[in-house]
């Protein structure tokens, strides 16, 4: 039997709504809707929906619990550096995570950024064929790993390994405030937990990266090198500009990545709750590394306050990337999309 | 400035695969060359021998010798970058760079020799725009991104970036195969007016264009699929197109090429 004269009699034993959607779709753009693309509208359509309400019903539960907490909260949460939302009173504020966390992650991407579009750069550019392929090939494969394992690997071989690094910037460049120790004194520092997050966030911006390179027309990159650009002036001329808004994106999901990591943060910096640019010194304490912490032990109070602090982080994410994305709209019509 | 070009023994390679081989010409200086034949018989090959484009591509290799006045592009210790310095390359998709405005594709190429005074490639954009019959058109948007022009007029970008480095040479690769046939006049008339300072050799599938715009014409063609492409005569372009003295060329030109 075939399937054809079957169609129409199977429309119409489906239910209404769909019907009547195909309906309303049909006079409102004045073309003929089949039934399944109606079905998979509406399909699509309540996915979308249902998934809007559930992160409604999660944000609205969250904002519930960090309100409890923040009512009984005795400091400012946005200005107070302490974390004792257990005690009574309870005290708590987020200004000291939510340094760590931004303070952390920056340095990570200043470590990570240039590092990973190097290593993209080789790889599309400088490598011949032979070893491009499984460079390309290892880096898309690291990409793919959890990052805690490289987590893992920087905590057990990298930190202990980390002293005379530090050691070496504070006695040397020690004059810049950043690198400076109290009496020489380093230690599991914003840096080293820097360093590790550099590390993890590496082969997924390295990966992505690439793969922009990948994206930069031929015709571009002859262009230059026929006017008599060297290799690396054609890097500059054609492939940077044209892979600026991919290699943004993907530093983006690497901060993202950064921002919210915690066992292996957790792992390195001590848990102190202080604003302190010097990053060598055993201080500090992140965000997503507090929640890792502080949840087992947390009461009430406590858990609304790591609901809020993590709500925190959430804006701040959201806060970065909007700041991404306006970098990258604001010289749209110089991105190379019309081309 | 311009240049005589003297290729002899010519042989290029994709890797293993012969694309041409054994070519010989000679072009003159401040002359108009146009290379015609069928596709695949290697002319853009040819052409991107003469700037050292053909071994950017991987496993791409040259044998032979190209001498611009003289001296050979493929000697010992010439860098291939002078080397595009000096000839210039008009590809036959128009490929202004999009990231940058009009003004800066047209100093991309000064910016890359190190040249920096604002009044200078201020002279020099409206120097090669108007080279390129461009400038009316887009002296008030110079900021504007290049890529939003339209297509002739980005072809016409890309010739005057060509050409604001004062190449010796100019070599176009079917410059007009992607415009319509107005944006291809302004192209001819715009190469035979450059003809009086460069040397030019072009690329074309129109014999029209060819015979409009060229002195000499070299004939190019390959005997069967697989086979490397052969250069079968060179000659003034009105002895190629009305007393040929090949079979082969006849036959193409007439269009009885089988
Ligand atoms: N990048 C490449 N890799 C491998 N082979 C190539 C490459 N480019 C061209 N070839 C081969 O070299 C030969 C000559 O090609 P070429 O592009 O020079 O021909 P053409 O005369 O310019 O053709 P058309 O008129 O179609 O542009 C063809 O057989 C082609 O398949
Ligand atoms: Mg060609």
């Amino acid at each position: 039997m075939s399937s054809e004269p079957d169609g129409p009699r199977k429309g119409s034993s489906r239910n209404d709504t769909t019907v009547a959607a195909a309906k309303s779709a049909s006079s409102s753009d004045g073309a003929r809707v089949k039934p399944a693309d109606a079905l998979f509208k509406n399909l699509t359509r309540s996915a979308g929906l249902g998934l809007l309400a559930l992160i409604a019903a999660i944000a609205a539960f969250l904002v519930l619990e960090a309100t409890d907490a923040l009512s009984a909260n005795t400091g400012n949460f946005l200005t107070t550096t302490e974390w004792f939302p257990n005690g009574s009173p309870p005290v708590f504020g987020v200004a000291a995570l939510l340094f760590g966390t931004l303070l952390t992650a920056v340095i990570a991407m200043v470590i990570a950024v240039p590092v990973a579009v190097g290593i993209a750069l080789f790889i599309t550019v400088y490598a011949p064929r032979r070893l491009a392929t499984p460079l390309a090939f290892v880096v898309d494969l690291l990409a793919a790993v959890p990052s805690v394992i490289f987590g893992l690997w920087g905590l057990i071989v990298l930190v202990p390994r980390m002293e005379g690094v530090q050691k070496f910037l504070t006695d040397y460049f020690g004059w810049i405030p950043l690198f400076a120790t109290d009496n020489g004194v380093v230690g599991r520092s914003i840096f080293v937990a820097s360093v590790v997050l550099a590390i993890m966030i590496l082969p997924i911006v390295a990966a992505l990266s690439r793969e922009v390179f990948l994206q930069v027309p031929t015709a571009h990159r002859e262009a230059a090198l026929a006017l008599g650009a060297t290799r690396w002036e054609m890097i500059r001329t054609a492939v940077l500009p044209y892979g600026r808004p991919g290699v943004i994106s993907a530093s983006m999901l690497g901060l993202g990545r950064a921002m919210g990591e915690t066992i292996a943060v957790a792992l390195v910096l001590p848990a102190s709750f202080d604003i302190s640019w010097q990053v060598l010194s055993p201080a500090g304490n992140t965000i997503a590394a507090n929640v890792a912490n502080g949840f087992a032990e947390a009461n009430d109070v406590g858990r609304g306050a790591l609901i809020a602090s993590g709500l925190v982080l959430f804006v701040v994410t959201m806060i970065v990337n909007m700041i991404a994305r306006a970098i990258i709209a604001r010289r749209r019509e110089f991105s190379g999309a019309a081309a | 400035m311009a240049t005589r070009i003297d290729v002899s023994g010519l042989t290029a390679y994709y890797g293993k695969f012969k694309a041409v081989s054994d070519i010989h010409f000679s072009i003159e200086p401040k002359s108009v060359t146009a290379f015609i034949g069928p596709s695949g018989c290697g002319k853009s090959t040819v052409l991107r021998t003469l700037n050292r484009m053909h071994e950017v591509l991987p496993a791409a290799r040259v044998e032979g010798r190209v001498l611009l006045d003289g001296e050979d592009l493929y000697g010992p210790g010439v860098d291939p970058v002078n080397v595009r310095r000096a000839v210039g390359m008009v590809f036959q998709r128009p490929n202004p760079f999009p990231t940058m405005s009009i003004y800066d594709n047209v100093v991309a190429g000064l910016r890359l020799n190190g040249v920096r005074k604002k009044s200078l490639l201020d002279e020099r954009v409206e120097e090669s725009l108007r080279g390129a019959n461009l400038w009316e058109e887009v002296k008030d948007r110079l900021g504007r991104p290049g890529a939003g022009l339209s297509g002739g007029q980005q072809q016409r970008l890309c010739i005057a970036r060509a050409i604001a480095v004062e190449p010796q040479v100019l070599l176009m690769d079917e410059p007009c195969s992607a415009l319509d046939p107005i944006s291809t006049l302004a192209i001819e008339d715009l190469i035979s007016k450059l003809k009086s300072s460069y040397t030019i050799v072009i690329v074309t599938h129109n014999m029209q264009q060819a015979a409009r715009v060229s002195d000499t014409t070299a004939f190019f063609t390959l005997d069967r699929t697989g086979d490397p492409g052969r250069l079968v005569e060179m000659d003034r372009t009105e002895k190629i197109f009305s007393n040929p003295t090949e079979k082969r060329t006849e036959e193409y030109i007439t269009g009885r090429f089988g």
